[in-house]
């Protein structure tokens, strides 16, 4: 039996090594691809990329579309924790019978794809330009739509790993009002989540495309875009830079995700 | 206080939500299906529907169905390739952690990037082009540039649904118990008898599903295609962008509402088949 399960681990690994080898040439092959577009000739493409005056000075459309982004992203992540967290806290202590409209509301992004969402956002959004104006930062509303699917289940799992009725029954039997309830006693409970909804949020704006660009906004995305009719290289080192900084954020959301196990 | 009165003001905590979801998802979800009924003069119409029967748009319907489909089964067999050698591999390690992030990126990042991927790689002066041509002498587009048309489509497609097949039939390959091989192996059997007899049926519920998922996936997709193609609309969501974009033909304000509805009734469909399956996996795999 136990030369047999050798045997099995062996010609594991040998079809692991075989499959990895051959779809990694296939997923690494357009990121090598991009490496050396970028390096061609003796273009200043990636020290004008980290020389951030120079950039916005040579781009302005393109320096402009980050720092939407980036405000977008952190706009948005904000939004989504004062809207969902509290209210999926609130509808687990006092109203459990809201629960699955709460979850079925939450998940229905899921079927409607962005760009039909855009064609029922667009008579909308002509009150927002009317209200607010038309600053790329007015995406937040819709973008704050476009991440409660994956927000809201990463705030249901911690909400669901801990005990919240008793918490929230011993807290107030001491005294503490509803809002130290939320914000001292279930909030740090549920931290690792919180964590993960927003950095699955920042993940997803950095990458939202559709609804920026037929709304008529600017993003990193449609800055990209837009740059590549004019400087494919510049365009494509962007997006490099940006899959590896998206690479990044998910890696350390697992690393996150397993010290919260470790350590409980 | 009465009961009544403490229901009222529980339900108070929830309003912020409830009228956030109601004006940025529920309008514009009832923007789409009313308008689609709607006239150009407004009242009642079923001829926006009617027109979805003009062949431009059936064969944009067509092509989006075919590319979703393709892309669907070969993201699905390779992905579920690459998610079994990652089960076999050691759960905590270092393989799995960067294949899982990756995939996570390319499966839900991708969109206009990608599109410039693969213009660096096998655009006009990509990098395995040029390559090919020079060194080995094919030129790839010897029948024509086939990277802005539906080939294209279905080549970059698959780059972003087999990390998605990853992330979504992991999790079911991760509830294969070892136990139940040794079952099968003490019982006489082998290697094919178990797969084909014990986690072959135990796995198609979930495989299904995942490709049904892949299809809405691909089906909703827009960015790639976007940044990809800039003549005509061979599919389904760029035809939208031209009802969304380009001048208001008379007598056709609402057919990119009836088009984005005919979307909504596509995907709809498969997510429910796609819901129903995934109970039927939970049953054993959950």
């Amino acid at each position: 039996m136990a030369g047999l399960i050798a045997r099995r681990a062996r010609k594991q690994a040998a079809f692991r090594w075989i499959v990895l080898v051959v779809l990694g040439v296939f997923f690494v092959l357009p990121l090598i691809a991009m490496v050396e577009f970028t390096t061609r000739g003796d273009q200043q493409t990636w020290s004008l990329l980290v020389d951030w005056p120079q950039l916005s000075e040579t781009y302005p459309d393109l320096a402009e579309g980050i720092v939407a982004s980036l405000l977008q992203a952190s706009f948005t992540a904000l939004m989504m924790l004062v809207l969902l967290v509290p209210t999926a806290i609130w509808v687990r202590l006092r109203l459990p019978g809201l629960r699955r409209l709460v979850e079925f509301i939450c998940l229905l992004p899921l079927t409607i794809p962005a760009i039909v969402l855009v064609v029922g956002l667009a008579p909308v959004y002509a009150w927002v330009n009317y209200f607010l104006g038309g600053s790329s930062l007015t995406l937040v509303f819709a973008y704050t739509v476009l991440v409660l699917p994956y927000a809201y289940r990463a705030i249901d799992a911690g909400l669901s790993a801990i005990d919240v009725q008793t918490l929230a029954e011993a807290a107030r039997s001491l005294g503490a009002g509803w809002g130290t309830v939320m914000l001292r006693v279930v909030l740090p409970n549920i931290r690792s989540a919180v964590l993960s909804a927003a950095f699955l949020t920042v993940a997803l704006v950095l990458g939202e495309f559709t609804i920026a660009s037929l709304l008529n906004r600017t993003n990193v995305q449609v800055a990209i875009n837009f740059l590549g009719k004019s400087s494919a290289t510049m365009s494509v080192a962007v997006s490099l830079a940006a899959l590896l900084l998206a690479f990044f954020l998910l890696l350390l959301l697992s690393l996150l995700g397993d010290r919260r196990r470790a350590s409980r | 206080m009465p009961r009544a009165l403490v229901r009222a003001r529980s339900l108070l905590g929830t309003v912020p939500f409830f009228a956030y979801v109601a004006i940025f998802l529920i309008i514009p979800t009832l923007v789409v299906v009313i308008g689609a009924f709607a006239g150009d003069e407004g009242g009642a119409s079923l001829s926006n529907v009617r027109a979805l029967k003009e062949s431009f748009i059936l064969a944009a319907f067509g092509r989006s169905i075919l590319l979703s489909a393709v892309t669907a089964v070969i993201g699905a067999i390779f992905g579920a390739l690459l998610a079994y050698a990652l089960a076999t591999a050691r759960p905590g390690g270092m393989l799995r952690r960067a294949v899982t992030a990756a995939a996570g990126v390319l499966a839900q990042f991708g969109g206009v990037t990608l599109a410039f991927a693969f213009i660096a790689t096998i655009g006009l002066s990509g990098f395995v082009t040029v390559f090919l041509r020079d060194q080995v002498g094919v030129d790839i587009y010897s029948g024509g540039v086939w990277l802005f048309e539906t080939p294209g489509l279905i080549l970059v497609y698959t780059y972003f649904q087999i990390p998605l097949m990853v992330i979504v039939f992991l999790p079911a390959l991760d509830g294969i118990r070892p136990q139940w091989r040794e079952a099968a192996e003490s019982l006489g059997g082998t290697t094919w008898v178990y797969w084909t007899r014990v986690a072959g049926p135990l796995l198609a519920p979930a495989f299904l599903g995942s490709t049904l998922l892949l299809f809405a996936n691909a089906f909703s997709a827009y960015a790639t295609a976007a940044a990809l193609v800039s003549q005509g609309n061979p599919i389904i969501p760029l035809q939208i962008r031209g009802a969304l974009t380009s001048e208001v033909v008379l007598g056709q304000q609402n057919l990119g509402k009836a088009m984005a509805l005919g979307m909504v009734v596509v995907v709809a469909v498969v997510m429910t088949l796609y819901a129903l399956l995934q109970r039927r996996t939970a049953r054993w795999l959950g």
